[in-house]
């Protein structure tokens, strides 16, 4: 009884219900699918952490968890955590483009490529991937929520709060998507792998910069939580600061994360496009000497 | 590299040039609305700001609730229309705040005179075990006539605070049946039609506030 209340949405929302729904049950279905035409599918563990990705992401939007988020500040930061870094970087760290693709009924794949090839969607993808629109627009989410005036209004409209956690979750996952592809420039990803690492750096940057003066700061930036009521009596300043080291150290954490495994992905292309690439015996043994040497370095 | 990969690499050196321009263009665009955004949020937050108190008009929802008032009868936002309505959540038994606004409140009242009339605070008790509607009656009393106190089951509690976004909590009972209970401190206006008008900081003095609360009234 109490797991069920625990479970039930605060705030229930159909949106998020059949999006949430909706990835889990194309994705299952790309994968059957394509066991059954002998392709290729996705290994298990890995199948796992798309799973466990979806469920963090609906977690903290339609469970009770919400009404926690909506009342202490730190929780809140948890909840943008989970949607904006964590949650969505592993979605996007499994590459389910291809199984959500399959997923979907045979009748409307030529339709949607049509759309996903139109114009205008390939202008607005070429858009949102472009570096520095896609830093902007990761870090930019964060300042734009952040601000004190934007912060209690969002804290107080339900229409602003939804725009929130939806904005924060759709740029996580377009901006790890981004990150993460697993494929080269020449195999269709919008970047190559060497500035894929500095963006995911350079990110870490404004998000330490906004961690550290909420983690540091004395005085109470957002009245909102004061005013609405907190759940349990904690300091304001604590919680502001607790909240802040979740956006300094987690969040940030995360970039680094990502910006290893894409030198880790790069390291095997190149390794792999040697491999194919016919060459002498003799310089294939220095190419792998090569290797072993890049991958003893620490 | 052979010359032709190296051609390549130029060409697209050459051909990421505009594109790279326009992507500082298209970012230096958004960063500009977004300052722009921000510029016009705080300027309704401070001095473009009619009213001392916080302008929430447009942001949350219209007044609404069930709840049981006065000798146990059922009151809605019925009650309160063609009143500027003053909602307030706490409970009889809080040591310090409840009093605290609640005198701010009645000292406004006070204030404002015969034009107290048009105006009802609603005090909302989130502890209807020990707040039955006599005990919500004799508290009220104790402040100003145009104070009503209401609560309800924690069903609609709960659809209330929920509407309005604020939190209650009660403690589990300790051996003498004694318990704690947190609340927000949030004093929201409602205008004659029952729109959400402003959310009224505890820094707030009552001429400030029967200032804001005439202003209203007048339209």
């Amino acid at each position: 009884m109490t797991l069920l209340r625990w479970l039930l949405p605060w705030d229930f929302s159909v949106t998020v219900l059949t999006c949430c729904l909706a990835f889990v049950v194309l994705y299952a279905r790309g994968v059957h699918a394509s066991r059954q035409r002998g392709a290729a599918v996705p290994a298990r563990w890995q199948q796992s952490i798309f799973y466990i990705g979806m469920l963090l992401i609906y977690i903290p939007l339609q469970t009770r968890y919400d009404y926690y988020a909506q009342h202490m500040f730190w929780m809140h930061r948890l909840q943008h955590f989970l949607l904006h870094d964590f949650a969505s970087l592993l979605v996007a760290l499994t590459f389910p483009w291809p199984m959500l693709g399959a997923g979907l009924p045979t009748a409307w794949h030529a339709p949607l490529r049509r759309v996903w090839q139109s114009a205008p969607v390939r202008a607005l993808y070429a858009f949102v991937t472009q570096p520095l629109i896609a830093f902007t627009l990761f870090v930019g989410l964060i300042y734009l929520w952040l601000w004190p005036s934007v912060h209690f209004r969002a804290m107080l409209s339900l229409r602003e709060y939804k725009c929130m956690n939806w904005s924060v979750a759709v740029d996580g996952l377009l901006f790890w998507a981004l990150i993460l592809d697993p494929r080269s420039k020449a195999e269709g990803a919008a970047m190559h792998m060497g500035p894929r690492i500095f963006l995911a750096l350079a990110t870490m940057v404004p998000e330490t910069i906004i961690g550290a003066y909420l983690s540091l700061h004395h005085g109470v930036v957002y009245t909102v939580y004061e005013i609405c009521g907190r759940l349990w009596p904690v300091d304001a300043v604590t919680d502001q600061q607790l909240g802040g080291l979740i956006v300094w150290i987690p969040a940030s954490m995360m970039c680094s994360f990502a910006a290893l495994i894409v030198m880790r992905r790069w390291v095997q292309h190149d390794a792999l496009a040697r491999s194919r690439a016919p060459m002498p015996a003799a310089r294939a043994v220095a190419a792998t000497m090569d290797l072993t040497a890049l991958a003893g370095e620490p | 590299m052979t010359a032709s990969t190296q051609r390549l690499a130029s060409a697209q050196r050459i051909a990421s040039v505009p594109r790279l321009a326009s992507a500082r263009l298209w970012a230096l665009l958004l960063l500009a609305c977004a300052a722009a955004g921000l510029a016009g949020c705080s300027g309704t937050q401070a001095g473009a700001s009619a009213y001392h108190a916080q302008d929430i008009s447009g942001i949350m929802p219209p007044l609404a609730f069930h709840l049981t008032g006065p000798g146990g009868r059922p009151i809605t936002e019925q009650f309160l229309h063609g009143k500027v309505a003053i909602i307030y959540f706490g409970y009889t038994h809080c040591p310090d705040e409840c009093p605290t606004t609640l005198a701010r409140l009645s000292s406004t009242l006070r204030l404002l005179g015969p034009a107290a009339n048009q105006v009802r605070v609603l005090f909302v008790s989130v502890d209807p075990q020990r707040d039955t509607p006599a005990v919500l009656a004799q508290y009220a009393h104790y402040f100003a006539p145009q104070v009503v106190g209401a609560s309800g089951s924690d069903a609609e509690l709960t659809a209330m605070t929920k509407r309005y976004r604020v939190a209650y909590r009660r403690d589990p009972p300790d051996a003498h049946g004694n318990y704690d209970v947190y609340h927000s401190s949030a004093v929201f206006v409602f205008d004659a039609e029952g729109r959400a008008r402003l959310l009224v900081p505890d820094t707030e003095t009552p001429p400030q506030l029967a200032e804001d609360l005439s202003s209203l009234a007048a339209g």
